[in-house]
């Protein structure tokens, strides 16, 4: 159980963190839409560096729950 | 005037045949990785043991049940007691598939244990290590047909091969290595070159059924930080070593406090690239595998096709993942490698 308790606190911290970088990234491109382009580059890449910080949780908790 | 222009056939978007053509191998590869049956644990299906049999190293290659579905990799094992000692992986297994002890040598959770205990080093051919070998050769001849097409075309417009990685070569000397590390860059490239790539082929191989987990092993993303590490260290300049020991334009107390930091510091960059790499690529697999159990656990046909549905999605995010996990890679090696070789400023 508690490996499942962390693996929905880890989809939280995704959540949240990816969600902040898509909201500042829209509202950068509503701005400023001719650097849209390299506004979805960097957004794309700080994502997959966040989102690993879940993946960790999930291996974890994946791990655990195999005892 | 417009009479000779060729019609081209009607494009719903563009690239649409190469989107159908690339959807449709991912569905085949979906069925093929539920169709491949792995031993149901007195009767029942055991999703943990199927998974940490996909992510982990083997000693064999199983690509389907039954008779010739199994490639038997060697075995290359040394100790101080019998010297070097090279068979077959099929020694390990009787008919039935069982596991048997050969000649003293044991398999056990995939480590090859010797009788009476002693210290067995281990340098077999195993799958992890034969992917190694595939991901490198692919590497090798495409680079190699890139270069070759290179000095053809000298002056010319690329065809080929080379007209497809070309641009990415250039955008990783400009605005990747070029941009990061300023003067002295060309020493740089080939290694932050082939650090990509052989990652990016590493990562999408590992996507393949039936291929291995390849940058997904510890090991492997561990010797890639390693190279990293070295080279940033060999490359520092004084102005680095001056700034991780004793820092200039801070007062001695503090300086005395940033010391234990910055050695530290120095460890846990390469240390963060191999985790990041490693926990990606193999999330991503555990995830992608999970879902495929879904079907097996509810024994289900309308839950085999949700789950087949969305193994095609997270695929393909997996595929873009395998790109931005190397491209990460590669642009923070080239960060350290500038940092390190920057001038007083």
């Amino acid at each position: 159980m508690g490996a499942g308790i962390g693996a929905g606190l880890a989809a939280i911290g995704a959540g949240i963190g990816i969600g902040r970088i898509g909201g500042s990234a829209m509202e950068a491109m509503a701005r400023q839409p001719e650097a849209a382009g390299k506004i979805q580059t960097a957004m794309l890449i700080i994502a997959a560096l966040v989102e690993v910080i879940a993946l960790f949780g999930v291996i974890i908790n994946f791990l655990i729950s195999l005892g | 005037m417009y009479k000779n222009l060729k019609k081209v056939h009607s494009e719903p978007y563009p690239g649409h045949r190469l989107f159908l053509i690339l959807l449709g191998l991912f569905l085949f590869v979906s069925s093929v990785k539920a169709g491949s049956n792995d031993q149901e644990e007195g009767g029942r299906f055991n999703p943990g043991e199927m998974i940490m049999h996909h992510i982990t190293d083997s000693h064999v290659w199983h690509l389907w049940d039954g008779e010739h579905g199994t490639i038997f990799l060697p075995v290359i094992v040394y100790s101080k007691e019998r010297g070097f000692d090279i068979f077959s992986s099929h020694r390990f297994y009787d008919e039935h598939h069982n596991l048997v002890s050969y000649d003293g040598y044991t398999l056990e959770h995939e480590h090859i244990v010797l009788e009476g205990g002693s210290h067995v080093y281990d340098f077999s051919i195993t799958k992890n290590t034969l992917w190694l070998f595939i991901t490198a050769l692919t590497v090798f001849f495409v680079f190699f047909s890139v270069a070759r097409g290179f000095k053809k075309n000298e002056g010319r417009a690329p065809k080929g091969i080379q007209s497809f990685f070309e641009p990415f070569v250039i955008y990783f000397r400009d605005e990747v290595i070029k941009a990061n590390i300023g003067s002295g860059y060309e020493k740089y490239v080939p290694y932050i070159l082939t650090l990509f790539f052989f990652i990016l082929f590493g990562n999408l191989f590992g996507l393949l059924p039936g291929a291995a987990n390849l940058t997904g092993n510890i090991a492997v993303t561990s010797t890639l930080a390693f190279f990293t590490f070295l080279i940033t260290n060999f490359s520092g300049n004084k102005n680095y070593w001056k700034h991780i020991f004793w820092t200039p334009g801070v007062p001695l107390p503090l300086r005395l406090i940033i010391l234990p930091v910055e050695i530290i510091g120095m460890f846990t960059k390469p240390f963060a690239l191999l985790i990041r790499l490693f926990v990606a690529i193999t999330a991503g697999h555990v995830v992608i595998l999970s879902l495929i159990s879904m079907a097996f656990i509810f024994q289900s046909w309308a839950v085999g096709f949700g789950s087949t549905i969305l193994v095609v999605f997270i695929s393909l995010i997996e595929v873009l993942v395998a790109a931005i996990q190397a491209y990460v890679f590669t642009i923070f090696t080239a960060v350290y490698i500038g940092m390190a070789t920057e001038d007083e400023h």
